[in-house]
This record gives structure tokens, sequence and C-alpha cells, in this order.
């Protein structure tokens, strides 16, 4: 430990320590803004470049930036010196000049770091704003919208696409001036091996990088009288929508998103759980036919089976792994998984032409808006979802549709397919469609009733997690991980024949869908992560049935329509196939 | 070849030595008497200069024509033709020497071999015009040594440069080659070695002058499995070509001094990052390398010790920032070449996160001769805290173009005038900068300082890689700012705001400045946001761009007002400044300029005074160019 001063303060810090850090040990708040660090998870970029947190420190010739510089015994800091004030302030409006500044309808608007920071540093004008402007052509993609007019290169994205998710579509491009962060020879992005995991846009500042918005669309639909529009919400939605209305993180608002989306006039608001449910049932099942033909000497069998509900990863294997594609399951995505079934199923009972229904799906996720459009989950061109909206729009929907959404009261799902477990529940963070699995595969293997049914050992936010589940003396070993970066170097493990796992979860985004692309922006606050992870396992606990296989309505839809798991009408709605993607 | 151990290092270097005795000889001679076999000379070499600048003046055919005419005469056996590095006078260039008399040929045309093999080496007899005149004089110089271009010279980096093949490893050699090497590997401890270089006081000549033997030390207390040597040759100043002169007239100073280097910090890799836009001295280097792998001085178990060292060139696209020794590391791992912040230092994580010591060329090249020699040879040459001597690279508005090499110390008017012969076409001297893009630019009243590091920082500038170029009363210190804003904007690597966003602010002001549209407000934004960029951005590069504004504002203020307050460039160098009209008086009414106007902007009638309309004129300069009555008036 060594002490330094900061500003006024004495404070004793651990030497290896940035300036950043120990200032907020005494309450001093240094301004960033390309600096991002998501505690508990590998979400960091550091390549203090923005110059905005730079100080003082005695003896040193330059200023220096808060946020890389070590503490050394005896430093002397200065966070708000007037050289230090004039130069922060500079800087900021050196970025103003080069920023188009259209606040007022920016998708950013009062969500924006930039913002946030000029008006703390108190920029009343820009001084240089009669200089030349970097102009680029906006991008829109089916998930990402991007207009690198507004990119103030502090190249979050950049640090996220290559050192978090390994992907690489992004990176600095030119020099001077004119540098950008841009996709290789200039492509787009739809051209590149961009997953549409979004996580750019989870950690872009300002409103260079946002989602594709579909709240025209929905609108269009909901308002016109042919359509019947039905929602379905994911798991990780509920407990991250109230962040934008004020609520804590991780605090549950189900009920009262069920009467927003019912207010805003969708006719039927069912949930993307019930469809969770379906995917243990099918890749529960999966797993144990798997399972069952390794234990017969089947040499042929692929295991490890990795689990496919995250649509980003989908793209991943598909781009890179294109001699892996037996190893993942067939499952479909929940939502896809409900399309199918609503669109067949429930339409059928109800008699709604299927080119008069529209499914909505409600996502944490911007991917998923890409997975809308693939052609596998098209019926002679019809979507079985026609569009996917994530959580921010949703919210904004919810204000644009004047709905006061504090005051709001409860409403259930409707039936039939608002009817989920505690297993669906979790779905929503890394290590959730694992313990969801295990949980029906154990009793459906043992016909045991499974004796500690929280499985600690595959919950947490570390990047990779292992666990043995003893099954009847079979040791099944899983693996859980997050992020593409994990994901890559257990496709690279799995491709050079090192990886002895029975089964693999994977989850492209930080956190799984509870840090999804498409959340309330958590602003580099790691708490929020973890505090929605809480909410996912309260409500996991809460519930009365904990186990997909249990749930009664998922019981009667097999029953009724689909037969048994993996065969006839559940393999030809619920699974799906995979294809070489890679870029030549 | 068997590879040499360190006796036969020494073995050789007796019979190299003998090879090389009629060169030897030349430092020594006293009259311009003149050899030749017909007077009694028995051998004799013919040096001709195979850098880049003579290259690109055809001596390649040069050596081929003295070549065919030795043949031609039969005389090979007495006559050598050797190509060498750079002389350094590149105004004078190509250059033929004859040895042992020393007789320094200029501007040599390939078709004067001929004449220099007959009438000298044969005949005994110069070749008067091809003699250097001293323009003070006008009496002919031939011995080199008498030449003021040479006489305040010290060449110590350069000292093989233009005198042995550099494509001959022995004739390094035979120069004490590898015998810094070879003694430090038998008697020497690394600290020992480095303790020398800590002694002599040589400081890094990339531009920043970290003294070598600190940072040689810094890396040596890293304990690593792997350690690297890395030699930064990324020249990229407009107009410097001293690493160049250097890799390609003696690339085996750099390699030894690498792998003293390597064994100081104990390291077994070295890798040189050249821009590939040095085709030739990359050759050189190749070649280098190839032959002290064939001879055991680089390789595995060199001269026989169990010291590991082999050496690797990487080469770079000729981005200046790569000249940074973080953004140079990062391109070599194949990352986008941009710096990052230091601390870590390379010395504890450099390559591949590897400890690494960077050194400049110019810096290596006189580690083996400070280690043959003694610190104390070098510590008596140069300043209080500049030792030993600088490469610099003469451009500009100066007589004598060329490559120096000067002890630390030497003043400004010594380079210029005594070294450089003065302004070009005797016109009045304005300003020198040095210190490349990121120098700044001294004026008169800095002529007489000894320069060093320290000194040139005080002034306003710096020594940088050694880049001086001269500006007289026809350069508007304005646009030079601009010329130099607009390299460091372009090659900026765009990572921090202040240097990406700032720098293009600075130029956009000098621009409107440099057009009449500048206000005297700008004038102390360009101060307030130069000081904010030098104190705010994040490598080298952004933190001395804009030297050249600030030290041309501290210089010559009056020419920036003059400019916005009185829209004058008292150099005619901005354009949008000048107003051109026709003197009554003087024209004839031909009607040349009128024709010639590409902007239709001349009115008049045949053989009555025309005039230009000022709204239309486009200040092209074409009318000037077409009237022979010298009418036309520019103000």
């Amino acid at each position: 430990m060594i002490t330094i001063t900061i500003d006024r303060h004495e404070v004793v810090v651990p030497a290896n320590m940035t300036i950043l850090d120990a200032a907020k040990v005494v309450n001093v708040e240094i301004p960033t803004l390309c600096h991002i660090n998501l505690e508990g998870t590998c979400l960091k970029s550091n390549p203090a470049s923005c110059r905005l947190c730079v100080v003082e420190v005695e003896g040193n010739r330059n200023l220096v930036p808060a946020c890389a510089t070590k503490c050394r015994p005896g430093m002397v800091v200065h966070t708000s010196s007037p050289r230090v004030l004039r130069a922060r302030k500079t800087v900021a409006e050196l970025i103003l000049s080069d920023h188009p500044n259209d606040c007022l309808t920016c998708p950013k608007c009062s969500d924006c770091e930039l913002q946030r920071l000029v008006r703390r540093l108190n920029c009343r004008n820009i001084p240089f704003k009669d200089g030349e402007r970097m102009e680029r052509k906006k991008e829109i993609t089916p998930a990402i919208t991007r207009d690198m007019s507004k990119c103030i290169y502090c190249r979050r994205c950049e640090s996220v696409c290559n050192d978090v998710q390994s992907v690489g579509a992004l990176g600095a491009v030119g020099r001077g001036f004119g540098t950008i962060v841009g996709t290789a020879f200039g492509k787009t992005l739809g051209d590149t091996n961009c997953t549409y995991c979004g996580q750019c846009v989870a950690v872009c500042p300002v409103g260079a990088l946002t989602e594709r918005d579909y709240a025209e669309e929905l609108i269009a639909d909901i308002t016109n009288p042919d359509k019947v529009v039905i929602a379905q919400t994911a798991p990780a939605v509920r407990y991250a929508l109230g962040e934008e209305f004020g609520l804590k993180p991780g605090t549950s608002v189900t009920g009262k998103m069920v009467t927003a989306l019912k207010d805003m006039g969708f006719d039927y608001v069912f949930d993307t759980d019930f469809g969770a449910d379906m995917t243990i049932m099918e890749e529960g099942y999966e797993i144990l036919d798997r399972l069952k033909k390794f234990l017969a000497g089947d040499k042929t069998v692929k295991l490890p089976i990795m689990t496919s509900c995250c649509p980003a990863w989908v793209n991943f294997y598909e781009h890179e792994f294109p001699d892996l594609l037996d190893y993942p399951s067939s499952a479909k995505s929940p939502g896809q998984m409900f399309g199918a079934v609503a669109k067949t199923y429930w339409a059928d009972k109800m008699g709604i032409p299927r080119d008069k229904l529209v499914v909505v799906s409600i996502m944490p996720c911007l991917a998923k808006k890409y997975e809308c459009g693939r052609p596998e989950f098209k019926v002679d061109g019809n979507p079985d979802v026609d569009y996917s909206i994530s959580t921010r729009e949703l919210a904004a929907l919810i204000r644009r549709s004047n709905i006061s959404f504090d005051s709001l009261p409860d409403s259930d799902f409707d039936t039939p397919m608002g009817e989920s477990t505690g297993a669906a529940a979790i779905f929503g963070t890394t290590g959730g469609v694992m313990e969801a699995a295990l949980r029906t595969v154990y009793e459906v293997y043992t016909g045991k009733t499974l004796p500690h049914i929280d499985l600690d050992q595959v919950r947490g936010l570390d990047g990779v997690r292992e666990a043995t589940i003893d099954l009847d003396g079979f040791p099944l070993k899983v693996c859980v991980v997050h992020t593409l970066s994990n994901a890559r170097m257990i496709m690279n493990k799995l491709r050079a024949g090192e990886l002895d796992y029975h089964v693999v979860e994977v989850m492209a985004c930080p956190g799984g869908c509870i840090g999804g692309a498409g959340q309330p922006y958590h602003h580099g606050d790691g708490t929020v992560l973890r505090a929605r992870q809480r909410a996912a396992y309260a409500e996991d606990a809460g519930k009365q049935l904990r186990k997909s296989h249990e749930n009664p309505d998922i019981q009667r839809l097999y029953q009724e329509f689909l037969g048994e798991p993996l065969h006839g009408k559940a393999h030809e709605l619920l699974h799906t196939s995979y294809s070489d993607k890679s870029i030549k | 070849m068997k590879t040499l151990n360190f006796e036969d290092l020494t073995q050789l270097r007796k019979k190299a030595h003998a090879e090389l005795n009629v060169r030897e000889l030349s430092y020594a001679a006293t009259s311009e008497e003149s050899c030749g076999l017909a007077v009694g000379t028995e051998h004799i070499q013919l040096l001709c200069c195979g850098g880049t600048g003579c290259k690109a003046s055809n001596s390649a055919k040069i050596v081929d024509n003295l070549k065919a005419a030795i043949e031609a005469e039969g005389i090979a056996d007495k006559v050598d033709v050797i190509v060498t590095g750079c002389f350094g006078f590149c105004e004078k260039g190509p250059i033929v020497k004859v040895m042992p008399d020393n007789t320094f040929y200029t501007q040599v045309k390939p078709e004067d071999a001929e004449e220099i093999v007959k009438e000298h080496v044969i005949g005994g007899r110069k070749v008067e015009r091809l003699l250097y005149v001293d323009p003070k004089t006008q009496h002919t110089v031939s011995d080199s040594k008498h030449m003021d271009f040479y006489r305040k010279q010290l060449r110590v980096a350069l000292r093989n440069c233009g005198f042995i093949d550099p494509e001959n490893i022995e004739e390094y050699i035979a120069r004490d080659g590898y015998a810094a090497l070879a003694n430090a590997l038998q008697n020497q401890t690394p600290e020992e070695v480095i303790e020398v270089i800590k002694q002599s006081g040589l400081r890094g000549r990339g531009g920043a002058g970290f003294p070598t033997g600190m940072k040689w030390g810094f890396a040596r207390n890293y304990q690593a499995e792997n350690k690297y040597v890395v030699c930064n040759a990324d020249e990229g100043d407009p107009g410097a070509f001293m690493d160049r002169s250097i890799m390609e007239g003696d690339p085996h100073s750099v390699l030894e001094a690498m792998a003293i280097c390597a064994y100081c910090i104990g390291a077994n890799k070295g890798l040189i990052y050249i821009r590939a836009e040095y085709p030739l001295a990359v050759h050189r280097l190749r070649i280098a390398i190839e032959q002290a792998r064939e001879y055991g001085l680089i390789g595995k178990c060199v001269l026989g010790s169990d010291f590991n060292f082999d050496v690797e060139i990487r080469y770079g696209a000729g981005a200046f920032v790569c000249g940074e020794e973080t953004a140079l590391i990062h391109s070599m791992e194949g990352k986008r070449g941009e710096p990052t912040l230091k601390p870590p230092f390379p010395a504890e994580s450099g390559y591949n996160g590897y400890p690494t010591n960077v050194n400049n060329v110019e810096t290596l090249a006189n580690v083996p001769i400070i280690l043959t020699k003694g610190a104390e040879w070098f510590a008596s040459i140069g300043t209080e805290k500049s030792k030993g001597t600088k490469v610099f690279a003469l451009a500009g508005k100066i007589n004598n173009v060329g490559l120096i090499e000067v002890p630390m110390g030497t003043t400004l008017r010594e380079i210029i005038y005594d070294i450089g012969g003065g302004v070009k076409n005797g016109k009045k001297f304005k300003a020198v900068q040095t210190g490349g893009p990121s120098g700044g630019c001294l004026t008169e009243k800095h002529l007489d300082i000894p320069i060093d590091y320290d000194s040139l920082t005080a002034a306003g500038s710096m020594m940088g890689s050694g880049g001086m170029i001269v500006m007289d009363e026809d350069d508007c210190m304005v646009s030079v700012a601009k010329f130099y804003l607009e390299f460091t904007v372009s090659e900026s690597c765009g990572k921090c705001t202040p240097c990406r966003i700032g720098n293009k602010r600075l130029l956009e002001i000098l621009t409107r400045i440099t057009e009449g549209k500048g206000t005297m407000e700008d004038l102390d934004t360009l101060k307030t946001l130069a000081a904010t960029i030098k104190d705010t951005a994040l490598c080298g590069l952004g933190q001395t761009s804009p030297n050249p504004v600030l030290s041309t504002i501290d210089n010559f203020y009056d020419e920036y007002v003059e400019h916005v307050k009185q829209h004058k460039c008292r150099s005619k160098q901005c354009k949008a400044l000048l107003t051109y009209s026709i003197n009554p008086e003087k024209c004839k009414g031909c009607g040349a300029c009128k024709r010639g106007c590409p902007a239709d902007a001349i009115l008049g009638d045949l053989r009555k005074p025309h005039v230009i309309n000022p709204f239309k004129c486009i200040r092209c300069g074409m009318c000037q160019s077409r009237c022979h009555f010298d009418a036309i008036v520019v103000i």
C-alpha cells in the first residue's frame, strides 16, 4: 500500500491502482469518456486516448491520463487545477467541433455520455465549430445502425469487438483527422463476420452505434385493425425495463410490463419463458439422446452438445467454425420456438390466418432482430417472429404511448402461452440455460427428484465455469462460458480434440442476456448486471414450478399438438439447421 | 568460410587490414601531390559513392565504366574499384575518391571514368575540372580533408561511411569491427559494458536524448524468458537521411551494437524495424546479416562463446508515428501502428509483452567505437550534458546540402556558414528548422548557441533525429508552420483527441491566416490551443507537433500580425494575399499576358497598357512568366 495526495486528500491505496480509481476512494470523480471497465466481466477498454481524464501530477512535465496512470508513492495529484480544467474543457470543445451536435433528434439524447460530460464541464460554446467535420454515410443493418458521423473515436466498440468478442469486425481505419472505427476495406457490417451481438452498441457512449429501430413498423401493425398483434417478452427484459423508468436495477416489473403492452394495443401478451420451457424439453431430450448413444458406445455421437439459444453465438459458429456445426443443439431459440408454435398451434386454435398474425418479440438482444429474418424461420416468406424490439425500444414506446409506467397495476400474461417455470426465468443469465436443462435432464435420466435444485456451481459471472453432475454414477461434465472470446477458446479446444465436456452453454454477451445489447445502458456499471442476475434467481426461487417438464401448459402442448420431444411435429417446428457462413 | 572464434577474428583483422592500408594512408597524406601508376604508386583504390543519392545520379554506371577502363588498360591487378556508402557531400555528388592521395572528384559523370583512369590512375595527373572549387578562394581543393565542408566535421557514427565497402564484412572487421563485441564476450560482464556506455554519456540519437546506458540497465533489470533488442530504423523526418546513410554505408556497426546490447540486457533476438522505402539499406542490411551469420558473428554460439543472438528485419510501411517506440513495437506485432501510454516502458513490457530495448540507428552506430576507444574518449567530445557527435542532414536553402557529423556544441553558425557554405544564391538567412516536423524554427539570434539536446530545447526547438532545414528571406514563416503542421496532421495516428482534432484546428487557423482571413484572436487561440495539445497529447508526436507553430509565433510574431492586419505576406508565398497588377509605364500592350491568362482576368487593347481584374485573378503567376517587359507587379 502507498500513500498519495489527491487534491486535499491523502489516500492509502494499492501501488498498482490507477489515479482514477484512487480518486474514487476519496469521492473525487474524475470525468472519463473512452474508459470503460465493467467490473465482474472482462469488458474493459483503456486506451487513454480521449484525454478528458487528464490530471496534473507534480513533477510531471505534461498532464497525465488518470484512467491509465498508476499511483506512485508520494504522488501529488491535482484533478481540478486551472491548468487541468482549461485543458479538459478544450479537449471537450475539440470533440464537439467534430460532432454533429444534433442532440435534440439523436437516438441517444439524454442517455449520451458526451452530453452528460459537456454539461458537467460547462461548455457553453464550441470555439472551433466552423472547422471541418467528418461526415460519414449511415449504415442500417437488420440489427445495428451505424451513424459514424457521431463517432468520437473512443474505440470502446473496437475493444469489445476484438478483445471481448474476438470477432474483429470493427477496427481503426485511416490516419489523422479522418481516422475512424470501421470494417476492413469499408465493407458493410453484413459482409463481415459481425455476429450482431451488439456489444458495440452497448458500450458506445454516443449515438454512433444504436439498435435498428422497429418502432414505426410496430405502431403501424398495432393500429392496423386487420392484424392480430401478439407480444412475447424474453426473460431478461422484465428485470431491466424498470431502469428506464428510474427504478433500481434488478427491480422485476413483469406485471407492469404486461399491463403496458396491453395498454399499447397488443392483442395478446405472452411470455417467451413459455418458449424457454419448450427449449428445455427439446434441448434436454437432445442431451439425453446423445448421452444415451454415447454410453451405448456410439463413436459418431457429437459431444459436447452446445446450447443454441443465443443468436449471436449461432452466427459466430456459422462464421468461424463451419466444420463443427454438428455439435450445437439443433433446438431453435425460445423466441423462435414460441413464434413457430404461435403461428401454428395457437393460430389454428384461434382461427387466425398466418398472414394476419403478427408476432413481436421483446428482447434484451439485437441479434434477435437479425434472427427474425433468417430464411430457416420463415414459412412461405412469412416469418415465425415478425420482428424483434429491444428493452430500450419498448421503454421508448411506453413513454410515447403516454403510459405512466410507475403507477401501472400488474396484469398476468395471457394463456395458454403465458405459463412458465423458474427454469425459464433464469434463461436470461449466463449459466441459466445450463441449470434449467440439468434440472430436467437429471430427473428424466435418473427418474429421481433433484436433491438440490439450485446448481450453484454454474452460477456467477466468471467467464468460464465448470461443474460435474452425478447422474446416478455417471459424471456429467458441463461448462458455461459467456462472451465470444471464451466461446472461441472452447471451440478451438474442441477443434483440437482437447475438450472434455458433455454439455456446454454459450452466451455471447457479458453476463448473458442480462447484459444484452438491447438492455438499458449500463454505462460501465458492473453492479447493474449483478443486480439483474440476482433478480433472475429470485424470480426462479419464488416460482412454484421450477422445472420445465413440470409446466402443465407445456405438457398439454406436447399431448395435444407436438407429440414426443425431438420427433414428428416437435422436430419439424422446434429444430433448425446451420450452414457454413464463413467469410471467404 | 568457417565460423570464427576469438583468435580467428584477430587473425582475420590483421589480414584484412592490409587490404585497407591504401585507404588508411590517405588519412595521413599531407600534401596534395598526385598518386599514379606512372609516378610509382603501387596500389590504387577508387572509391565510388554507392549511397542512394549518388546512385540516383547514375553512380553505378560510373563504377562500370571505371572497371571497364581499368580492364582495358590491363591494370586490374594494381587498381581496385570499391563501392562505398555516402560521403556526405551530396550537393557535389556523385563522388569518386582516389586513394591513397585522397583526391575528391565531384559531380562525376559516367563518361568521366575513362579520363580519371587514364590521366590520374595511370598518368598521375589530377583531372582538374572535376576537383572541388572553394567558393571563397576560387581555388581547387583536391584533398577532402582541406575542404571547409569536412574541416569542422568529426565522423564518429559515420566513421566507415564512404570509407569501406559496406557489402564486405572483412573491411568492417579491418576497421576494428566486431572487436568490441569480441572483447565484451571474452573479458567484460554485461554490467561492465553498460557502465562504459553510461560513463560515455551517450544519449539516444532518435530525438528524445535519453541516456543509452541507463536504458540498457532498465532492460537488463527486468527478468523474463525472452528479451528483444530493437533497432529503430523508421527514419521519418522529411529530408532526413542520417540513419539510412549509416545502414547503407556501415550496416555492420548496427549489427555489432545490437549484439552487444543483447549481451548486456540478456536478449538473444534482434529486430530491425526499417521502412520498406529504403530498399538499398534493406539490401545492405540483408547482406550484412548473412555475412555476419556466415562468419559466426551472430547466430548460435557467437565467436564460439555461449552467447546466442540473431537478427531479423521487419518492414514498416512508412508511417511517421511508427518511429515512436511503442507504436513501432505494435507495428512489428502486426497491430495498428499507434502509440500506447508509457509507463509501462518497452524495457518492462515491449515486443509481445517482453522486455525490449529500442535504440535508434545512429545511437547504435556509436556503441562499438565507444567500447573500443573508451568512454573517456567519447566523453571528451561534446558539451557537458551532450557527449559525442551528432549527424545532421543539411537541407533547404543552403549551398552544401548533405550529411554532416559534428561534435556536440558546434554552433549553428559554424554548421550553416562554415560547413554548409552559407545560404544559397547569397540570400539572407531567415531561420533554420531543427528537429524535423516536431522541432522549431530558430533565427539569427540563435546562431551562436552551441547546439546540444538541452540548448535546442531551451531555444524552443529540439535535437530530433537530426534534420536541419535552412530558410531564407523568401520563406514565409506562417506557411512554414503550416507546412509542418500539414505533415503532422496527416501523419497523426488519430488515437488521441488533441492530436487528431486539435492539430487539425491549428492547421485550419493557420490556413485562414495565410488566406488573409485570420483575426488577432486567432493568434491567441493558436497559442492556447497549441499549449493544450502539448500538455495533453498521448505520445511524443502530439506533444511536439505544435512546436513549429509556437516557435514561429515566438520568433516571427510581426509576420503573423502582418498577415492578419495588413493582409500582407512579405515573402510573397501566400498566394491569396498577393495582388497582381500591370505597370502601365512598362506595359507595351503586346497581349502576351492576356493570351496566357487561364482565368481570363486581363483586359486591354493591343498596344495599350493592359489591366488585371483582381476579382477574376487567381494569382497563378502566368502573366508574370509571359511578360517580356517586367511589367507585372506583385505586392
